[in-house]
């Protein structure tokens, strides 16, 4: 299980106590791997270590486990379910080769479909870790993952938005302002989904009425949300209330998952009681989750591994559930774990590679805190890079001020401006909606309406007068 | 195709921005809905206003806390549950540089501030109480100085008036450069039955001044937040104190009678009320009927 890890370099040896070692020096820095003492002591160290990984085969990480496996039921998760056939194709090469492959003319999408079932999160932390931004980019728009509810998310040259309308007290009129925001600027096609200030059964319920509605009154084709635990909206169910997606949480460790009161077996609950209502109508992908890497280092849950690898590893739990979305809410954890706009965009970019590699529908929720060193420019850098990668969605929010959450993240403008500039689509189903409300006027120029839709005139009357 | 329509675009009145006639729904909220746009950017005047508030937001986390004036504000807190004693204690983290950087360092106490509280404070000392309440600066020193006495005033009200229980409460302890984990520390030290913390939250961008509670059972040194319950956005414009301390007191009594705390412990506190109002109603859904 642990085996050294020697490399040498001139006349110099250097060493690596165990795969875990060697992964975690081999990434690019970042302040969470400072704050946890696993990363490189210099920067030739790191050089090293990427050479060293480099030279490592895939096959090391079947036999090595970075978390034991008796202990862990997400390395449990990953061995068990490890598709020996599709990682045939790539199972003679070293990490440093699985690269070239990947970028290599011959990797087509069909054949990263044929081959994700046989990549295991620390494969893919593995390469990334060696990979530029530009490689990552290049290959996450290789890699199509497509998923549905009512709305299809992930189709090559469109990119979706979760229309966040969050109100620090939940009041009803505070949210449907924010809806009818967002529906205007043409945002909410992955799903409308809130962050509830008042995290209980009871007021998950009402604002699950209240999007039901919403999404009905209008025959929106999209789902919704609310971001309570799994438990709640477990119950939530079994009292009857209008569930489209079940949200959690999640990490890559078993401990960091406990922290956060779940387990696998919960999952699997939950996943059968919102199939059970059949909600969907153009596919049964019931899932939200969400992601960022640190959590685990913050639930003290992270086994000495790199903060990055712990956050692909959660990307097998959410494999294991055919998410509808899985969002890396990048910025949102704070400068002890990515500390400026240069970590951020790193860390974003390698999430939504990693995701898309293992087959998951990945979006993004591009956005800082103001204790980070971050800013609007860091911003729409990040959100324009994961446009050209293929990102399947983003979040979308009033001028990009979270009034209940308290960071920042991407608004209902930004969405526009990145259709715009790199002629990004909404998901089909969505985009006609747009076009029939006429929320549009032009959809393939994203031009919007002037005037309030004809639609929706009549519910701004009364406050009108 | 290229053509932009200008006659018939009623909204453009020749300086570029297109308002949104929606623009009466920030009645209902202080999101930045109905900006307008210029193309679909956002107009010069937004655009800057939203830089000075993030520049506000900035500084709020770097302005330290005023112990003294917090401490006073303490003293007069109109209680029978507490004493005028206030302690005061700093985490490991010994500056703001360091406390950003070093979470770990901003959840256990100072080496002095330990060894004061042990033989201070407490549990050698035989003495066991019902909750000991943590004021921690966190990251808003501003939501500290503005929501910690009225909401304290609210909840130790709530607490005298409440018949079943007499509550024995800890000295309130004030932290400098804390988390929200260096509450278990203090309540271990106090022997309190269960720790209430008092927390400047992330400053955003429209609430500088948001204050958070935390509330963990049988505290001490290494629990997760999965063993706390906790209430968000205490302020002047967000949650108010008597609903607050409604809640709050609420989780306590819960906390008190199951014996833990965490994602075992539901806020249930407003159900009935949030159960018999089957009421969804807003502008967007009810005037559609009409």
């Amino acid at each position: 299980m642990s085996t050294a890890y020697k490399y040498v370099l001139g006349q110099q040896t250097y060493h690596f106590k165990n795969l875990t070692d060697l992964m975690a020096k081999a990434t690019p820095a970042r302040s969470g791997d400072r704050l946890a003492g696993v990363m490189a002591n210099s920067a030739v160290e790191r050089s090293v270590a990427q050479m060293a990984l480099a030279d490592l085969p895939l096959k090391t990480f079947l036999d090595e486990a970075l978390v034991p496996y008796e202990i862990d039921e997400v390395t449990r998760l990953i061995i068990d379910e490890h598709d020996a056939e599709a990682f045939s194709l790539i199972s003679h090469l070293t990490v440093g080769d699985f690269r070239n492959w990947l970028l290599s003319d011959a990797v087509t999408p069909e054949v990263l479909q044929k081959i994700r079932a046989g990549i295991t999160p620390e494969m893919a932390a593995a390469v990334s870790k060696i990979m530029r931004n530009q490689d990552l980019i290049m290959v996450a728009h290789k890699c199509h993952v497509t998923t549905g509810f009512r709305s299809t998310i992930g189709l090559p040259g469109r990119m979706s938005t979760r229309l966040q309308p969050n109100h620090p007290t939940d009041d009803l009129n505070g949210i449907a302002a924010s809806i009818f925001d967002g529906l205007l600027y043409g945002n909410g096609d992955a799903v409308i989904g809130i962050n509830p200030a008042t995290d209980n059964v009871a007021q998950a319920t009402r604002l699950m009425k209240l999007m039901d509605e919403v999404i009905q009154s209008y025959q929106i084709p999209t789902q919704s949300c609310v971001l309570t635990h799994v438990t709640n909206t477990m119950e939530a169910i079994e009292k009857g209330a209008p569930v489209d997606l079940v949200f959690q949480s999640i990490g890559g460790t078993e401990a960091t998952n406990s922290s956060f009161g779940f387990n696998l077996n919960i999952l699997e609950e939950a996943q059968q009681a919102a199939l059970s209502l059949n909600r969907g109508t153009v596919g049964q992908n019931v899932m939200y989750f969400e992601t960022g890497q640190g959590s685990s280092l913050s639930a003290n849950a992270h086994h000495g591994v790199d903060q990055q690898t712990c956050e692909t590893r959660a990307y097998a739990v959410a494999r294991k559930f055919s998410p509808l979305l899985v969002n890396t809410v990048v910025g949102f954890i704070g400068p002890e774990y990515l500390f400026d706009g240069k970590e951020i965009t790193r860390a974003g970019l390698e999430d939504h590679f990693c995701g898309k590699l293992l087959g998951l529908p990945m979006g993004c929720d591009v956005c800082y805190t103001n204790h980070a060193e971050a800013d609007q420019n860091d911003m729409d850098n990040l959100l324009t890079l994961l446009g050209v990668a293929g990102c399947s969605f983003v979040m979308g929010i009033p001028g990009s001020d979270d009034i209940m959450l308290n960071y920042q993240t991407t608004s209902f403008h930004d969405a526009l401006y990145v259709r715009r500039v790199l002629g990004l689509d909404p998901a089909p189903e969505f985009q006609k909606w747009l076009k029939d409300m006429e929320v549009f006027t032009d959809t393939d120029k994203y031009l919007l309406s002037s005037e309030v839709p004809s639609k929706f005139s009549g519910s701004l009357k009364g406050l009108l007068q | 195709m290229s053509k932009v329509n200008f006659s018939n675009n009623q909204a453009f009145n020749g300086d570029g921005i297109t308002e949104n006639p929606w623009k009466v729904l920030q009645q209902f909220t202080q999101a930045r809905i109905g900006l307008g746009r210029a193309g679909v950017s956002i107009p010069t005047k937004e655009l800057l206003e939203f830089q000075l508030s993030h520049a506000q937001a900035k500084d709020a986390v770097h302005q330290p806390l005023d112990i003294d004036k917090l401490q006073q504000d303490l003293e007069q807190l109109e209680s029978t549950l507490v004493s005028k004693t206030i302690e005061i204690v700093q985490s490991q983290a010994s500056d703001r540089f360091i406390y950003l950087q070093r979470p770990d360092l901003g959840r256990r106490l100072s080496k002095e501030s330990k060894n004061y509280m042990e033989a201070h404070c407490g549990s050698n000392q035989g003495l066991v109480c019902d909750l000991a309440i943590a004021v921690v600066d966190g990251l808003s020193s501003k939501a500290i100085e503005t929501n910690t006495l009225p909401f304290l005033q609210a909840l130790l009200d709530l607490m005298s008036n409440e018949t079943q229980q007499d509550w024995t409460l800890a000295p309130i302890t004030i932290v400098k450069q804390g988390r929200v984990a260096i509450g278990d520390e203090i309540g271990e030290l106090f022997n309190a039955k269960a720790v209430l913390v008092l927390v400047g939250e992330r400053p955003g961008l429209s609430s500088p001044d948001s204050l958070g509670l935390y509330l963990t059972w049988n505290p001490h040194v290494g629990l997760t937040d999965a063993f706390r319950n906790c209430i968000s956005n205490i302020r002047p414009k967000g949650l108010n104190y008597k609903e607050a301390a409604k809640r709050a007191l609420f989780l306590l009594q819960e906390s008190q009678r199951l014996k833990l705390s965490g994602v075992n412990l539901k806020d249930r506190s407003d159900e009935k009320v949030i159960e018999h109002s089957s009421d969804t109603g807003n502008f967007l859904v009810n005037t559609l009927d009409k």
